[in-house]
């Protein structure tokens, strides 16, 4: 059993748990603020890697292959999983504000549908699998026994690099500030003057980019693109945000590098267990201990 | 003892029966095949609509796997069934065999219920919403890899033992018993979990006891209903007990109302039969316009339906309201 804990599985792990790790953050950052289980998150995914594709194909005549049109794409997949995010916010999540909770969970499957069924009836995009194109030139290096290609350190890196700016944004600025105290009280963060809408807006946005951008690194690694293709990866980075205790950020990160590693090594033993890992690992946080690894405890008020 | 209504009931859905019969002789034509297999359909769905009401609506509790229980129904009476047409394919005197496999993969249903149901109860809400999804995706990975019963590509060949008759006694019997249990003591029990735990048990209800009893009757009824469709459709496939057809499902409880079994009858008809015209107009709008509008604008468009419902009549078609007939009464004093 040893062999399956090689550098290459780790690294693999690193590089899935990297992508889940930037949709688990949307997950975990909207149910913090609005305590809403955002279905449609893993369709905002799906969003960004068809937006990635568009822009390719858009940017491609006169930037050429290279860095500066993946930096293009990169800002291309952002904006349109920020504003798909924010479009859904606005129209279905919104006016249930106040209902009961559970409304908005089944409006949430609602969005999710649509997305999906949207883009796979639409006629410029259909059901079919598209191809993606290769917006970096793929090169690979050998580093002791594993493979590793330069993909790899991308989407480590431009995870990495979201991630920090995400931490910095939440714990320096004040729209951070103003995120955690909505995600503590809205009452009292309303009465302290602070536009809750506005704040759930934001997270909303920061969330869909970040949903985007896994699109667009998912589309170059697996270069595979079709409309359902955000179910099971919203899935897989739901679980993880669970399993680091939902709501919490820096939780939601340890928990997507789990679940990446997690997943890697379980499909290297038996692809059973690798399909079937993630929703065992739910049950099991769910069972033994439902506040997960970094959430908090709290009581009924009766 | 109130009126329990049952001969009135029981008259009217034979009428009813008798009428459609009637309508789909060959000599009258009014409703032809095509007609019959939507009902067919409408009628199954009534079965999995309502016995989601039953746990997601009338105990309170939120299950997003339900697909998962009637995956089960449908395998287990599926693989029965196969495996007596193999052995004898006298299909006339097996259906003794067939309804005793159908009411097997309700049993199986409800053990999986409970299996399910007693470790979740902890969990509200949210939490056991995604625990239920969990354990739907389990079952549907185990079927897709358990090479016995067709792995991925589904159990093929289960015989067509689904008859109207068939579909329409199970439909009638898993209403009038969900409705008696609703109204009975029982049901009052399951009601006061739904409206506030805490206080249900203050007052002496035991809570768990009757989250349970929701989680198993209803994975029974979905059981039958799976088993039903899986002999309707002569195929059982673990994708059709995915996550997005028990998030359909969902669609159809909601559209009639949580809690009221007259309004999940309602839209488990009303949208079977939308989803099919909706079907014949884009195929007809393709031919004439030569665009080719596919069956994913169906969905399109019932995605659609379902914000739309949630945003505006969020408590559903029929809120919590019964149909006067499906009431018992209670004797005045």
């Amino acid at each position: 059993m040893g062999s399956i804990f090689n550098t290459q599985q780790v690294i693999n792990g690193l590089q899935l748990g990297s992508i889940y790790a930037l949709i688990a953050l949307g997950y975990t950052m909207v149910y913090g603020i609005v305590r809403l289980i955002n279905f449609a998150h893993g369709d905002f995914f799906m969003v960004g890697a068809y937006a990635s594709y568009g822009a390719f194909y858009i940017f491609n005549s006169f930037l050429g292959k290279g860095t500066p049109l993946a930096i293009v794409v990169l800002i291309f997949a952002m904006v349109a999983g920020g504003a798909i995010a924010t479009l859904a916010n606005q129209l279905a999540y919104k006016p249930l504000r106040y209902k009961p909770k559970l409304s908005s969970l089944v409006t949430a499957l609602g969005v999710s549908m649509f997305l999906e069924y949207f883009f796979s009836a639409f006629p410029l995009i259909g059901a079919s699998p598209l191809g993606f194109p290769e917006i970096i030139h793929r090169a690979t290096f050998k580093i002791g026994s594993a493979m590793i290609d330069n993909y790899v350190i991308i989407d480590i890196v431009v995870a990495a690099i979201l991630m920090v700016g995400l931490t910095l944004l939440v714990q320096r600025s004040s729209i951070g500030r103003a995120m955690r105290a909505v995600s503590q009280d809205k009452d009292a963060s309303k009465l302290m003057g602070i536009n809750v809408e506005n704040i759930i807006t934001w997270t909303f946005l920061i969330g869909g980019a970040f949903a985007g951008a896994a699109g667009l690194l998912s589309g170059m690694t697996y270069p595979r693109i079709d409309p359902y293709m955000g179910i099971l990866p919203g899935l897989k980075a739901f679980i993880a945000a669970v399993l680091g205790g939902i709501g919490n950020i820096p939780g939601a990160m340890l928990g997507a590098y789990i679940m990446g590693l997690a997943e890697t090594f379980a499909n290297a033993w038996n692809s059973l267990l690798g399909a079937g890992i993630a929703f065992i690992i739910l049950i099991i946080v769910l069972l033994v201990r439902p506040t997960a690894i970094l959430g908090e405890k709290t009581a009924d008020k009766i | 003892m109130g009126k329990r209504k049952l001969p009135q009931m029981t008259l009217i859905a034979v009428l009813l029966y008798a009428l459609i019969k009637v309508l789909s002789l060959d000599s009258i034509g009014a409703l032809n095949g095509y007609f019959m297999i939507i009902i067919n359909r409408s009628l199954i769905f009534v079965i999995l609509t309502v016995s989601l009401n039953l746990i997601n609506g009338i105990t309170g509790q939120f299950s997003l796997g339900h697909m998962g229980f009637a995956a089960v129904g449908a395998y287990v009476s599926g693989t029965i069934t196969t495996l007596v047409l193999k052995l004898s394919p006298d299909v006339a005197s097996s259906y003794p065999i067939f309804i005793g496999a159908i009411i097997l993969g309700g049993i199986g249903a409800a053990i999986m219920g409970f299996v399910i149901g007693f470790p979740s109860l902890r969990l509200k809400g949210d939490y056991l919403a995604i625990m239920t999804l969990g354990f739907g995706e389990v079952i549907r990975i185990i079927l897709n890899n358990i090479n016995y019963v067709g792995g991925p590509r589904g159990l093929l060949g289960i015989p067509k033992f689904s008859t109207f008759t068939i579909i329409y006694a199970f439909t009638f019997f898993t209403i009038v018993l969900i409705r008696n249990l609703v109204q009975s003591s029982h049901g009052r029990a399951m009601l006061a979990v739904r409206e506030n735990e805490v206080a249900a048990e203050l007052v002496g209800v035991d809570t768990t006891r009757y989250k349970v009893l929701g989680f198993v009757v209803g994975a029974f009824f979905a059981g039958i209903g799976g088993g039903l469709l899986a002999h309707l459709l002569q195929i059982a496939t673990p994708t059709q007990y995915g996550f997005y057809a028990s998030a359909l499902l969902l669609v159809y409880v909601y559209a009639g109302g949580m809690g009221s079994i007259t309004g999940s009858i309602i839209a488990a008809f009303g949208l079977t039969f939308l989803s099919q015209f909706l079907q014949l107009g884009f195929d007809s709008l393709s031919n004439m316009t030569g665009i080719n509008f596919g069956s994913e604008w169906t969905m399109v468009i019932y995605a659609l339906l379902l914000i739309l419902i949630m945003l505006y009549k969020t408590e559903g078609l029929m809120g919590m309201k019964e149909a006067k007939l499906l009431v018992i009464e209670e004797g005045t004093k």
